[in-house]
């Protein structure tokens, strides 16, 4: 009983963050709590939860894509310049073809290069970014596609797209994740390469696609930006790396690999979102912000690198609460689950 | 006796100038257990690895159910019905029991893994050996002791529908207790008409659980016997080589 309590309470972390901190903004300010602010949140979060999703799948397999805000940035700028002359299906192929591309190629290195993906994707990210600005020569390239635009402007049913587009990635990749052999396939490698090599899985393919996944992503994350501002910016997507990889450990997906759900990532992009969105109902500097929004990525990472410990704590809490009379439905077990050894 | 289950023939095996298996005879049968015993470094592993196609061998002749085999990888042993109970464990200690059972080979259905399917499977397989020890299949691997987690490698083999079971150091990292749980677990697979050979150290354990007992001393097959033929201090003078099979110390 105690350890589904305890193994939940992972899953859930990111849940009770952002009950807590809706709670506190409920209570600070009336208008965080009304449909079009909630509408706002999800909308700004779009791109970070995207970013995030795609990230979430590199992370679950023990590796890191610090390249997905590159990606971002050159596959909306090669979209914008590819619609300058292209209808709007060949821009969308041309963009996430570009994102593929960046993932494969960070997938080869990883696998086949044996490169760290901390320094693989440090190196790509560099690559991408120059490129951008090479093709944009640094300057903002206007779109004037309106199907192009839609994707980021139109409000089906007063919902904006993106949200829509948000919405169906995490079914669709949460379906993948969760219910797929390559989705179990994606844990197992992160959790025992080894092992899943010897049970006859090709474990530099779902690796590979697992960058993959997180390329295309970032160039649908790379519409939504191009599309919301009408501009494809040349250093689009810089930095925004580490927001999504937050919001990925935040969700409780482990650092370690082997561990982790879409949905939870999600919620933690969320949670990022009403964060911000809370500072600046709230009137904080923008100067102090990012001090807060990196205060709550360490405390994030603690728990995912401590939770031995914080369970430890739990354990204690547990015991200080007066004995209830003896349970003979409970023999002794042999061993305290609570207590096996990760690694 | 009739036809062996696996039989090798001048089997050899080098990794650059050092030759570790140097022309290896071996065979085990069905329905009974084959023990390999023999010092640190004699060439039991190689061996093992070789039939599971994980470091195929250089030469020699491979023989499966009355077949020449030719085993370059682990999923055409694994095919053949060769399973590997490997000394480390290959198991993902975030999967639960039958996600490890059935990993690489998940049922699917319409797309998305049949879970239900899976568990009974699973639980089946594990009834099939009277494995009583797990509490739940949905256990994860983390939450198992060493002996629940020998049951689940074994179980798996069984899930696999494997005719030959390599066990390479079962009982390496168990007590006592648990020991004997994993022992006769080896001896119920071999009663359900598996071939097994058990690869171990502890030759206490071996005379409880072998039919058959071959020993490899510096990558040569020193000597093959019934357990029921020999004796505790013959196989560990075979195994420290101060004895050979024609009686003469060497
Ligand atoms: N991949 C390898 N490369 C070089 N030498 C190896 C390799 N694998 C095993 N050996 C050598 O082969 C010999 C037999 O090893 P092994 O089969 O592991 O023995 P055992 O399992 O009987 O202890 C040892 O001397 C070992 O150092
Ligand atoms: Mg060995």
């Amino acid at each position: 009983m105690k350890s589904t309590l305890l193994k939940t309470a992972r899953e859930l972390r990111a849940v009770w963050m952002l009950l807590i901190v809706s709670l506190i903004l409920f209570i600070a300010t009336p208008l965080f709590l009304t449909g079009p602010n909630l509408l706002n949140v999800l909308l700004a979060t779009s791109v970070t939860a995207l970013l995030a999703a795609g990230q979430t799948f590199v992370i679950i397999i023990g590796e890191i894509d610090l390249s997905v805000g590159a990606v971002l940035g050159i596959s909306g700028a090669v979209t914008a310049i590819t619609l300058q002359t292209q209808p709007l299906l060949i821009g969308l192929a041309v963009g996430l073809g570009v994102g593929a591309l960046a993932g494969l190629i960070n997938g080869v290195l990883v696998t086949f290069l044996r490169m760290p993906s901390f320094i693989a994707t440090l190196g790509s990210t560099s690559v991408l970014a120059g490129l951008t600005l090479f093709i944009t020569q640094g300057n903002p390239i206007r779109v004037a596609n309106e199907g192009f635009l839609a994707i980021g402007q139109s409000r089906p049913l007063d919902v904006p797209m993106p949200v829509w587009i948000v919405l169906a990635v995490v079914v669709i990749f949460g379906v993948l994740l969760a219910r797929t052999r390559f989705g179990r396939y994606v844990y197992a490698t992160g959790d025992n390469a080894e092992a899943s090599r010897l049970s006859g899985i090709k474990v530099y393919r779902v690796k590979i696609l697992a960058f993959m996944i997180s390329g295309i992503l970032a160039s649908i994350a790379g519409f939504i930006l191009t599309a919301r501002l009408g501009t494809a910016q040349p250093t689009a997507g810089t930095g925004l790396e580490l927001a999504a990889i937050a919001a990925v450990i935040i969700g409780g997906t482990s650092l370690a690999g082997g561990r982790g759900a879409l949905i939870g990532t999600f919620i933690g992009a969320i949670l990022l979102g009403v964060i911000d969105n809370g500072l600046n109902l709230l009137n904080v500097s923008p100067f102090l912000q990012g001090v807060v929004k990196g205060f709550v990525i360490l405390f994030a990472v603690f728990l995912d690198r401590n939770s031995d410990l914080m369970r430890g704590l739990w354990k204690m809490l547990g015991s200080l609460r007066p004995k209830r009379p003896a349970t003979p439905s409970t023999p002794a077990t042999p061993q305290e689950p609570e207590l096996a050894s990760r690694h | 006796m009739d036809t062996p289950l696996i039989e090798l023939v001048g089997v050899k095996k080098s990794f650059g100038p050092v030759d570790v298996l140097k022309g290896i005879d071996f065979k085990a049968y069905a329905g009974k257990v084959t023990a390999l015993v023999g010092d640190n470094g004699a060439g039991k592993s190689t061996l093992i690895k070789g039939l599971s196609g994980v470091q195929p061998f250089d030469e020699g002749t491979v023989r499966f159910d009355g077949h020449d085999v030719h085993i370059v990888n682990p999923k055409q042993a694994s095919n053949l019905g060769i399973e590997v109970v490997y000394q480390d464990l290959a198991l993902c200690e975030n999967l639960d029991i039958v996600q490890n059972m059935f990993l690489g080979r998940e049922e699917v259905a319409m797309g998305t893994l049949d879970e239900a399917a899976m568990e009974f499977a699973a639980t089946k397989a594990l009834q099939s050996l009277s494995v009583r020890t797990v509490k739940s299949v949905r256990q994860k691997v983390s939450s198992l002791s060493g002996g629940q987690r020998q049951t689940v490698a074994i179980g798996r083999t069984v899930l696999r529908n494997a005719k030959l079971v390599i066990l390479d150091e079962p009982t390496a990292a168990l007590g006592v207790a648990q020991t004997e749980q994993v022992l006769n677990l080896v001896r119920r697979l071999a009663d359900n008409g598996i071939g097994v050979i058990i690869i171990s150290h502890n030759l206490a354990d071996v005379f409880q659980v072998a039919d058959f007992i071959s020993v490899l001393y510096l990558g040569g097959m020193v000597a093959s016997l019934a357990t029921a033929d020999t004796n505790y201090n013959d196989v560990v003078g075979y195994i420290t080589g101060t004895k050979s099979l024609e009686g003469a110390a060497s």
